[in-house]
This record gives C-alpha cells, structure tokens and sequence, in this order.
C-alpha cells in the first residue's frame, strides 16, 4: 500500500498531466491503482481518465440552526465563534453558513440547548473506473468557500489499493495539506522559470514543513532557465524526471487526451519513476 | 475608482503575465497580488520592498502538558482530529488545528493556550509601474480569504488616499475562499483561459462563480493557436453568455524570456504578443467604459 501525492506550489505545471499518466501506466503494468482527484476545486483528471461513474454521493458539513422559541438571545453562541458566522441580535440569531467551520462549538456551548446540526450540501464525490484503473473525484459546489471537507470525505471514502495516486490542487495551503497529508511521497512538478521556480521553493517548504520525502519532475524542460536545475542540486533535491516541451503533446492535452498515447515519457518513464520511488519508500 | 480582477480557474494561463502587461499599460493604478500562495507578480515588475508586516489571521490551541491530567474531556470534543495521545502526554498538532478553540473551552483543567498565531506576511512595494500590495501566506496555513480582504483593503487606502483611479488585482487559482475574497465587491473581472478542455471546463466553473456574484466580465484566450478548433468554442461560449472577449494571444516563446529577463511582456520587447496585449487593453478600456454607463443606466432607472 503506497500512497503518491502529484503537487506543485505554481499551477498549471503539469500536475493533472503526471499523476493521470502515471496512474493508467502503474494500472497497464497490472498494479492495482487508484486515482483520487483531490482538486476539488477545479477537478480535471476525468477528462483525460474518461472514468466510467458508478457512484455519486453527497459531501455535507454541519450548520448551526436556532430554535427561537428557546433562545434567550445571550450572545453566548456568538461569542465563542472565532469566524464571526453568528450575530445575535435583539430577538434573532443570524447564523452565516459559508463563514461556518462546522467546529460545533455554539452547539456544544449554548445553555439553553437551542441549537441544533443541520448537514448543509457542500459538494459531491464521484467513483468509478476507467480501464481496470478505480477513479475517484471530489467536487466543490461553485459557491462554497470551503475545500478540505471535500477532501477530507474523499480521502475517508477512497478504497484500499496497492498504490493510490492523489492529485492535489495549487498552492501550499490547507486545501493542499489536507490532500497530501499523510501520504508515503510527494513529487513535485515546476517548470524552469522564474514562477515556478519560485513556487517550487514555497511547495519544497511545505514538503519539509511536513516532513514528507519529495522529488521534482521538471516539465517543459526546454523553456526558461538553469536555475531551478541549479537550485535543486544545492539544495540536493532529486530531480526525478526532466520532460521537454513538445507541441504534439500540447495538442493531445487541449483535446483531452492521454498523453501516454503519443510519447512513451509517460508510460515507461512513469513507470521507472514509480519502481525508484517504491524502492525509496519500501527502504 | 475601478476594481479589475484576473482569474483563471485553471493555473498556469498567464494571469500574472497578463496582470504585469496591462499594468505597465495602465497610467494611474495600484496593483495587488491575491495569489496569496504563491505570489509571483513581483518578480516581473521591478519591485523594490518598502514595508513589510506580520498577518494574524486566527489562533491555535496548545497543551500546557504540566496542568494537563490527560482527561481526554478536549479528545472529544474537537472535530478536526488535531488532538492526539501517545502514552497519556495529549498534544495539538497545529496544522490540523482549525483555530476555533472549543477544547479551551471545555478543558476542565484550564489547560490549553489559545492564541492568535502569525499565519503570514504582506508588504507594499515600488515597482516600475505604481505600488504593490502583496504577501506571503505561511506554509501550511489557512485563513487564505482574510488575507487577501486585508490586501484588497491596503490597496484600497493606497488609492484613496494618492487619487489612483485603478486597483489591477492578480487572484489566485481555483473557485474557493481566496477567490471569493478576490472578486466579491469588485467591479470586473477578467478570465484568462487556453484552449483546452481543462481550462475551458474551468473557465466555465469560474464564470458561474462570478455570475453568483453578479460581476461584469471579459475573457482573453491564451495561446489560442494550440488549438484553434477550441478556441472558436470557447468564443462562442463568450458570446452565448454576454463575456466580452477582450482578445487572443499566440503562443509565444517570449512569453517565457520576458519571465526570465524579469520583466513584463510590454517592458520586455516589441513582438506579435506585446502588439495582442496592446489591443486587448484598448478593447478592455472599451469595456469598462460600457459596463460604467450601464451602471450609471441602472442608477438613473
């Protein structure tokens, strides 16, 4: 059972393009793989996977909601609320349900027990698979401010498999954390510009702020500078695979397809990247 | 005073590219990064620091292990499995803490500190097009959306206060908090997006989003030539649903130089893709003009 987390600090790297490809190349070689789309935000690995959905469940988080007729309006709820989601007004409790951490501490608090749970819909997870590989989304309802409950329900439904691969959305915040959380390995895609080369910085912070062993795949090597090469042999951050531009694989990926049906980066070079990280990790 | 936003949806379109060019175009603006993540507009605009201070976004609890008595009553209660135990010491993982301090609460022993935590940095600086207002979220921390409406309300001040008549505001990727923080409130909002179905299914997400909040937009397709095919779908898309398409930009190699050399495509050199951002500003003014009178329209009704 090993688990791999796709990420990267600067978006539209690659991250969706290396965690699909590897996933159907660990699946062709008869692994027992599940692809889990923890970008909830703008989940994209379907389109390239073409899962077929089996299930659809509903993602809720608890909301506070006030019985008036108990209420005596002593702001107590409010009071301990650290994200300002209740005012108390004269004879009305507003509750703001997007502000909402579902922590349940005006439930817990309130002396006349007036407060009651309501699960609220926050978005839905989809199952199913796709050419033997199991696929599972979360999806953010548009709207909704908050991501890693999505996450979190989909990393508690995700189905054991030898090997999972978790794309994880941008960025090196919660939303992030909560996907690459207690993961075996973490690679890390940039490109070699100046951005990225900056965000793989901030990304390379998290992974050691969180203590995960990571690697960088370099993608669309041949655009930018040395610098990120420079930087990861200073800081002695492996470079575990190198992918130059190449337009034919631009055209595949704007039509949705995979890009291991063109160049054989993406099954055999995957699959090499996956036996040198397992080996690292069984170690 | 005109609040203007470029999102995405999809990272990795250009957005702050596009943000530096059209801020090299504009006269008197104030430019702010949103991508509170991972900010990267300073890097192309010359930026020299001018202030830098600490962000207190929320609080963390933690365990004063010598009044703790290991009651276990905080284990109970505290829903985002933070709290932990390992031969009766109890401790508080802070990444997983949500800052809602309901185990200070409940502990019987009056045994957790709870305190307002510094979750991030924001600076102002001087670049060669105005001021800049961006920051650093600290790794691995949350309140992402608090700190972008306290970069939307310096830049604000800074405006008010030198008579900018323009905010140029980088958001960050995705449809969540940090986005929400972004665009609520503002006057236009900008989608750069390529085609691809990826960027183009988001670009999708992302203009509902902005519809929820009722906010004029316009659409600029990068690198429209990968796949012109798509790029006629996406125009056609703009047009069923009243997004100005403020222009096309090829895909370019200078793109990627300009980034290296440091600067903005409009500093960096006369080409096809300096030529394409120069129209879509005059095509962007254009647009703002319209949405303005049709504000003006409606208050006159």
């Amino acid at each position: 059972m090993i688990k791999i987390s796709v990420a990267s600090g600067k978006g539209g790297t690659g991250k969706t393009t290396i965690a699909t490809n590897l996933a159907a190349a660990l699946s062709k070689k008869g692994k027992d793989v599940v692809y889990l789309d923890c970008d909830v935000e703008e989940p994209n690995g379907r389109i390239f996977l073409k899962p077929l959905i089996s299930n659809i469940s509903r993602v809720s988080v608890l909301v506070p909601r006030i019985d008036l007729d108990k209420c005596t309006f002593c702001g107590e709820c409010a009071e301990t609320c650290e994200f300002n989601a209740l005012a108390v007004l004269e004879d009305n409790v507003m509750v703001f349900d997007s502000l909402c951490h579902n922590c349940g501490g005006c439930y817990h608090i309130c002396p006349e027990n007036a407060i009651k749970e309501v699960p609220r819909d926050i978005g839905e997870i989809q199952s199913g698979s796709s050419n033997g590989l199991k696929f599972m989304e979360g999806q953010l309802t548009i709207g909704e401010a908050q991501a890693p409950p999505v996450t979190k329900q989909l990393k508690k439904d995700m189905p054991p498999a030898e090997i999972t691969i978790i794309d994880a959305p941008p960025g090196t915040s919660c939303p992030v954390i909560e996907a690459v959380g207690d993961t075996d390995y973490l690679i890390l895609v940039s490109e070699p510009t100046p951005f990225g080369l900056n965000d793989l910085k901030l990304a390379v912070g998290m992974a050691r702020e969180l203590k995960l062993p990571f690697g960088v795949v370099i993608n669309r090597s041949d655009l930018g500078d040395d610098l990120t090469i420079d930087y990861c042999r200073k800081e002695d951050i492996e470079i575990l695979l190198q992918i130059p531009f190449d337009h034919k694989i631009a055209k595949a990926y704007s039509e949705g397809r995979m890009a291991s049906d063109i160049s054989p980066i993406y099954r055999e070079n995957l699959y090499e990247l996956y036996e040198n990280i397992a080996g690292r990790i069984k170690q | 005073m005109n609040e203007l936003v470029i999102i995405s949806g999809k990272g990795g379109t250009g957005k702050t590219s596009l943000v530096g060019s059209l801020a090299a175009l504009a006269e008197n603006k104030v430019m702010v990064d949103c991508d509170v993540d991972a900010a990267d507009l300073h890097l192309i605009m010359d930026s020299k620091l001018l202030e830098s201070h600490e962000f207190v976004g929320g609080k963390k609890a933690e365990i004063i292990q010598k009044r703790c008595t290991s009651c276990a009553v905080c284990l109970d209660y505290c829903r985002f499995d933070a709290i932990s135990e390992k031969n009766e010491k109890f401790e508080i993982d802070s990444l997983s803490c949500e800052g809602c301090g309901i185990c200070r609460h409940f502990c019987p022993e009056d045994a957790i500190d709870f305190k307002p935590v510094v979750c991030g940095h924001w600076f102002i600086s001087d670049t060669n097009h105005g001021p800049l207002v961006h920051a650093r979220l600290g790794i691995a921390q949350s309140n992402s959306g608090r700190l972008v409406s306290h970069l939307r309300k310096k830049a604000r001040e800074i405006a008010d206060k030198s008579g900018h008549e323009m905010i140029i505001t980088d958001g960050p990727p995705g449809i969540g908090c940090p986005v929400i923080a972004s665009i609520t409130g503002s006057d236009y909002v900008i989608i750069v997006t390529e085609p691809s179905l990826s960027a183009f299914g988001d670009m999708q997400r992302v203009h509902e989003l902005i519809q929820h909040f009722n906010i004029s937009c316009g659409a600029i397709i990068n690198k429209y030539d990968i796949n012109s095919h798509m790029t006629e779908g996406i125009e056609a898309f703009a047009e069923e649903n009243g997004i100005t398409v403020l222009g096309k930009m090829p895909f370019d190699k200078e793109m990627v130089a300009a980034q290296v050399a440091g600067k903005s495509i409009i500093d960096f050199k006369n080409s096809g893709l300096s030529k394409s951002i120069m129209d879509i500003w005059k095509r962007l003014q254009a647009d703002l003009k319209r949405v303005e009178a049709k504000k003006i329209d409606l208050k006159v009704l």
